[in-house]
């Protein structure tokens, strides 16, 4: 008899207004939540955007200066793959890039533990990186020219300071957060300090290292093609830049590819090493 | 080796200047082969006792003496926390392993104490899981094999079982009193559950609520091997009853009065 009451939550409803239901099965209500996925849409889309672009530049809706053809790209990538061009550029960005990344990460984990672990390291670094890391690294590539000279070494530089500051702030926030139980308890099983270091914060600290590590890459990325637009004679930025001034476009293209090509084998790279060197984390 | 805790306080103070005195003047002895529970409702500074007896927290008075003991380079003490703390990029065997490299042994040394203390604790075929891939007990037992292998002088146990489930707390209670059988170490575990308290001790401290006194020190006169049978004895309830009777008030004041 007062059955419309309770469900309709305090408002008064007469019994006549709702039919009488003799069953009611009760259905999932968070089915739209549960995670799906469409991975035909992807590459499908992938492909539909990939034709539409062909489709515009073969009918000239875009002039081919501006936007040229995919199969267009796809061609002089060939033919400068054939010619050994590409390797030239490739391989000298990709040595900038090592070298920088590799120097930044080493520096980056041994600051950032110093400061996270020690607090005369914390008080005399956290202002200094406090004050050096809002300045963007590419402001100070004419200084490092002026000090370092026009080749390689200025180049190297700008990346690892621009790898670093990400690291070091990573590892900081890592150590910050390494469990003080575990600290305890590798104390209380007879550690001193420095095997603290190498037995609980290292492997604490390895998931962010991990973190800095793939927010690095993109930086480096990014100040390898700018250091080479400045000054270089190879190298993806050096293509890019050149391939304008020429104005050929497919050119340029084909160093946008190159660079797209880059990060997502850097990221699938990382993400191996990260299941190789953190197994107990799934 | 007599582990004795002399005149012991500590008083908290925090940023704001504020004042919580946790303990006051706590003394008793841990005699050799000894299993000394201290009992005590919540906040009573139980754990606080456990640190400073560890080294790993200092008093504001009073002090921690260990007599009779050499002097080697191994820790005097090992811990079983209560929220376990086994490292999680070790498996269970070098979890267990991690003291025993700290003291220098040679490889084959440490692989043989750590074995045996995995066969005692019944996990052998788990020792390369990590913690995670673990069920509670089970963790709970690779944080009381790594505490044993590092063969301290005292063990000290902070509420080991209390994040485990009813069911499994009890029988973890029986397998510890197998293993303190088995080994005999002098053992000092906290713990607010009396029934625990007189199921495993020799003696059980009673302390009051914050801060921390002791309200009373009660041997436990019932025989080993102890197990499942105890349970039901009169005297085992007695005793339970008895220890009821002391932290009841503590407890119900503890209650009505938040920190």
């Amino acid at each position: 008899m007062n059955q419309g009451k309770f469900f309709s939550g305090g408002v008064p409803e007469t019994p006549i207004d709702r039919p009488v239901i003799e069953k009611a099965i009760v259905q999932d209500k968070t089915s739209f939540l549960q995670i799906k996925t469409h991975p035909w849409l992807s590459i499908a889309s992938f492909i539909i955007i990939l034709l539409l672009w062909e489709m515009v530049s073969q009918m000239e809706w875009i002039p081919p200066l501006f936007l040229p053809a995919p199969s267009g790209i796809l061609s002089e990538g060939w033919t400068m793959l054939k010619t050994g061009l590409i390797f030239k550029h490739v391989f000298a960005s990709l040595s900038r890039i090592l070298w920088g990344f590799s120097i930044a990460c080493i520096l980056g984990v041994v600051v950032g533990i110093l400061i996270g672990f020690f607090s005369i390291p914390e008080a005399i670094g956290n202002p200094l990186i406090a004050a050096t890391f809002p300045i963007p690294k590419i402001a100070i590539l004419p200084l490092l020219i002026l000090w370092l000279g026009i080749g390689e070494p200025s180049k190297i530089a700008v990346i690892a300071l621009g790898v670093f500051f990400p690291m070091t702030i990573n590892v900081y926030t890592g150590v910050k957060n390494v469990d003080p139980l575990l600290i305890k308890a590798a104390l209380s099983l007879g550690s001193n300090r420095a095997r603290i270091i190498r037995k609980v914060i290292l492997p604490g600290i390895l998931p962010m290292i991990f973190a800095g590590m793939k927010l690095g890459i993109g930086i480096a990325l990014l100040l390898v093609v700018a250091a080479e637009m400045v000054a270089a004679d190879a190298g993806i930025g050096f293509m890019i830049l050149t391939a304008a001034d020429l104005m050929q476009t497919k050119k340029l293209m084909v160093g946008l590819i190159l660079l797209s090509l880059l990060g997502i084998l850097f990221n699938w790279l990382f993400q191996k090493l990260e299941h190789i060197f953190i197994p107990w984390k799934q | 080796m007599r582990v004795l805790i002399d005149h012991l306080s500590k008083v908290y103070k925090d940023r704001h200047g504020e004042v919580t005195e946790a303990l006051r003047d706590i003394t008793f002895t841990i005699e050799e082969n000894e299993f000394v529970v201290v009992v005590g409702p919540s906040g009573c500074g139980k754990s606080t006792l456990l640190s400073i007896i560890a080294g790993l927290l200092s008093a504001t008075s009073g002090q921690i003496v260990f007599e009779d003991v050499r002097n080697d380079l191994k820790p005097h003490t090992a811990i079983v926390f209560q929220d376990l703390a086994l490292f999680p990029w070790r498996t269970v065997l070098k979890n267990i392993l991690y003291g025993l490299e700290e003291q220098g042994l040679k490889k084959t040394a440490q692989l043989e104490i750590a074995q045996k203390y995995i066969a005692m604790i019944g996990l052998q075929g788990f020792e390369n899981r990590y913690p995670h891939q673990l069920s509670g007990g089970m963790k709970q037992r690779v944080a009381i094999a790594r505490a044993l292998a590092n063969d301290p002088l005292l063990l000290l146990m902070d509420e080991p079982f209390s994040a485990l489930d009813a069911q499994t707390r009890i029988l973890m209670q029986y397998e510890l009193s197998r293993i303190w059988e088995e080994t005999q170490k002098s053992l000092l575990y906290i713990t607010h559950n009396i029934q625990e308290a007189v199921f495993l001790g020799d003696r059980v401290v009673v302390l009051s609520r914050r801060p921390g006194r002791i309200l009373e020190v009660v041997p436990i006169d019932l025989s080993r091997p102890r197990g499942e049978h105890l349970t039901v004895e009169k005297r085992y309830l007695e005793y339970v009853n008895l220890l009821w009777g002391y932290i009841k008030n503590q407890a119900k004041e503890a209650l009505e009065q938040t920190p």
